[in-house]
């Protein structure tokens, strides 16, 4: 039998083992107790970042919710993995309406749940709607909106991969400049996606002055369950941003989704930080500063940035987006540089 | 209480008796002043544990009745026209689910031609949803027809739709006998879901169904249409036991005993069509009408029972099947299949067209005389359409065709009978 070595921290991560921590700083996922609410059997790709994602903060959400909670889902990946039934993975109340109304189907449980305790025939229960990119961004934008105008009483959650990836990777408002999906095929002058203005729904989000916004990676489990916990402490709307690597979608190995996560956050393409009512209260600041290449070069969607002539001035402006990124949020700790 | 009140109100009254814990409301003409009348009430502390939701759509307003049904509350919206349209897939969803929420439609055409008028075109459209409809006749029969759809929507576990004319119906005043508080507790038990979003007892809703089951599920829903067009009989019977009048059930006869023409319609034109009826009968012509009140689902054994001992069948509907003719007729030729009766189709009253007496008795006397076509479009302006098909032949660019009819037409402003 070989030597197995053993490693307290992920080999170049800051990532630290539940052990070394004391009870009260462990995960929800670390517990004995916890719900498995997205149970194991489910039908989701290996690597799959929306998965864990989902795990985490659901897991995080049932413990917040002391075990009452219904969930609302957007079809997608998510909905599609997770219930063929009758092999559901589901282990708490749970429904799927359409694709575009999550946060409106959140909205009518969250107001029945209201009546309900008011007549004394139900306690309280907390309600997470819950969607890929796709079904928040782009189809289910309005009901999210409209919820977050009314300030109903819902936690939104939104697994962002950067496209439609159970239709088949198409692209999405949120998939990033110059990737290449199904429909932004890396062939022509510009391939790939092109670049926009973007949609960033979390500063859409903050926009609505919504109690909570939070934007998170799956690279992160504690600063996620932390986000989770803290929004199901608030009453209201609140918007949590979790950017879930697509092995399938993206075309990176299956091994590298939490690499990915770590990557996106620590180049400054994907920020991640909370807000209160708008303003921005706090960020988790880049702890060793990569290159944008490093990130994108793992990924089949950039390969054609990385033919035989690379496409510089495509790279520069994915860096571009980055550091404005990390001026915007203040990502980099000074001190630290 | 009797009380000289719009159908709007009428029917908020009637839901608000109706403990609803949940309404959504998006405004649309011509069923803004129900949800108007309920927002009050509401607020006003008159209706109690209620939330009220002014939603972003009417597909936000429908997605949140199945969060709130499924979640064991009973459920209330209104719609018309271009809102039954946008959020039609939550529609179908909400009776895939088979939540029991109630919504009135207060009927509209739909566009374009943009139009706020009555016809039927809204509600006919979602005929295949699942969804079951019932048609008034009457403010009071709008009245009534909510407290018993609640009841019979949560007793089969399926969504109703109550279709009243946009206009005609919402906004006149009559007199509705309004009931008591206790006489709709007496009717209208407290709702028990069949199925409900709990934390003591998980389940999930909405999964995925492949081939394997699901035209099994989909039959299901038929069944169920099937198990209503007993229950709604037995409803309207248990209803006239509480309330002391007859309102419901599936069809309606008037003078069809011994009648040779028969005339077939829905909703408030009923109402022209048996005045025209008496005139003609106190002449000596023997006709009669058959109302269907339910629409889905349709009643094709009650129909048939009722005209085949007819000559003739004039179906008079307020909505078109472009391309075929109408909607209700073919459901009534359904019903008709092997009688030996002759059938007409007759549409009328399209984006709020007045029917009047006058062209209904020429209308049945040409009938009689079995001179009637197949397919007739009453009152049509047949100027009008040959102008615009001739100005089609001979220009390429003949413009925007329903503007160009209006200009031809002569006025400005869409004009009303």
């Amino acid at each position: 039998m070989s030597f197995q070595p053993l490693h307290f921290y992920q080999t170049g991560t800051f990532t630290v083992g539940n052990r070394l921590l004391a009870e009260e700083d462990r995960t929800v996922q670390a517990e004995i107790g916890r719900t498995n609410s997205l149970n194991s059997g489910h039908r989701a790709c290996q690597g799959c970042g929306e998965a864990l994602g989902a795990r985490f903060a659901i897991d995080a959400a049932m413990n917040a919710a002391r075990g009452r909670l219904i969930a609302a889902n957007a079809t997608g990946c998510l909905e599609v993995f997770s219930t063929p039934y009758p092999e559901t993975s589901w282990q708490i109340p749970w429904i799927h309406s359409l694709f575009g109304n999550t946060a409106a189907v959140a909205t009518g449980i969250a107001a029945a749940i209201k009546v309900k305790k008011q007549k004394g025939e139900m306690g309280d229960v907390r309600v997470v709607a819950q969607g890929g990119d796709g079904g928040t961004t782009d189809i289910g934008f309005g009901c999210l909106s409209g919820m977050f105008e009314r300030n109903d009483d819902v936690l939104y959650i939104c697994y962002d991969n950067g496209g439609y990836m159970n239709t088949g990777v198409q692209r999405s408002s949120a998939t990033p400049p110059a990737a290449r999906t199904a429909t932004t095929m890396p062939v022509g002058p510009e391939p790939g996606n092109a670049f926009g203005q973007g949609k960033f729904l979390p500063a859409i989000a903050m926009a609505h002055e919504i109690p909570y916004v939070a934007t998170a990676t799956v690279a992160g489990l504690h600063d996620l369950e932390y986000k989770v916990t803290k929004a199901m402490g608030m009453r209201g709307a609140r918007y949590i941003h979790i950017l879930v690597p697509c092995p399938l979608g993206w075309g990176a190995a299956s091994q590298d989704t939490i690499k990915l996560a770590r990557l996106a956050k620590e180049t400054g393409i994907f920020p991640v930080f909370e807000a209160e009512r708008g303003e921005v209260t706090g960020v988790l600041k880049i702890r060793r500063q990569q290159p944008v290449e490093e990130y994108l070069k793992l990924q089949k969607r950039y390969a054609h940035l990385f033919g035989k002539t690379p496409a510089v001035e495509t790279i520069a402006r994915l860096q571009a987006a980055a550091d404005k990124n990390i001026r915007k949020y203040g990502l980099l700790d000074q001190e630290a540089n | 209480m009797l009380k000289q009140t719009e159908g709007s109100h009428a029917v908020a009254e009637a839901v608000a008796l109706c403990r609803p814990e949940v309404i959504c409301a998006y405004p649309i003409s011509p069923q803004t002043h129900i949800v108007e009348g309920l927002g009050e009430m509401v607020k006003g502390g008159e209706v109690e544990n209620c939330e009220f939701i002014n939603v972003e759509s009417e597909f936000a307003a429908m997605s949140v009745a199945i969060g709130s049904s499924a979640t064991g509350a009973r459920t209330y919206t209104a719609t018309a026209s271009q809102g039954i349209l946008f959020m039609a897939e939550a529609v179908y969803n909400a009776s895939g689910l088979g939540l029991p929420i109630v919504m009135t439609v207060a009927n509209r055409a739909i566009g374009a031609p943009i139009n706020i008028w009555n016809d039927h075109t809204d509600a006919l459209s979602q005929r295949d949803s699942g969804w079951i409809q019932l048609f008034a006749e009457t403010n009071q029969e709008a009245l009534d027809l909510h407290i018993q759809a609640f009841k019979l929507a949560e007793e089969v576990s399926l969504p109703v739709m109550v279709c009243m004319d946009g206009f005609i119906l919402t906004h006149a005043y009559e007199r509705v006998d309004v009931p008591t508080q206790e006489q709709v507790d007496a009717f209208l038990p407290p709702y028990e879901p069949r199925q409900v979003l709990d934390p003591k007892e998980p389940v999930s809703i909405g999964a995925m169904v492949g081939p394997e089951a699901f035209s099994e599920v989909r039959y299901l829903a038929h069944a169920k249409q099937m198990q209503a067009l007993e229950l709604i009989p037995k409803l309207a019977e248990e209803f006239k036991t509480v309330f002391g009048r007859e309102s419901g059930g599936l069809t309606r006869s008037y003078l069809t005993d011994d009648a040779e023409t028969i005339v077939v319609a829905m909703g408030s034109v009923l109402g022209t069509i048996k005045d025209t009826v008496d005139e003609m009968r106190a002449a000596g012509e023997k006709i009669g009408v058959l109302g269907i009140t339910s629409y889905r689902p349709f009643p094709i054994d009650s129909v048939r029972a009722a005209l085949q001992n007819a000559q003739r069948v004039v179906v008079l509907e307020k909505s078109l099947a472009v391309g075929i003719g109408g909607i209700l007729s073919t459901d009534v030729r359904m019903a008709m299949s092997g009688l030996q009766l002759r059938g007409h189709t007759v549409v009328a009253g399209l984006g709020g067209r007045a029917i009047t007496r006058k062209s209904l008795r020429a209308l049945f006397a040409k009938a009689a005389r079995g001179e009637l076509e197949h397919l007739t479009f009453l009152d049509l302006d047949w100027n009008v359409v040959n102008k615009q098909l001739e100005r089609e032949r001979t220009t390429r660019r003949s413009g925007p065709a329903a503007e160009s009819m209006l200009r031809d037409v002569g006025v400005i402003a869409a004009r009303i009978g």
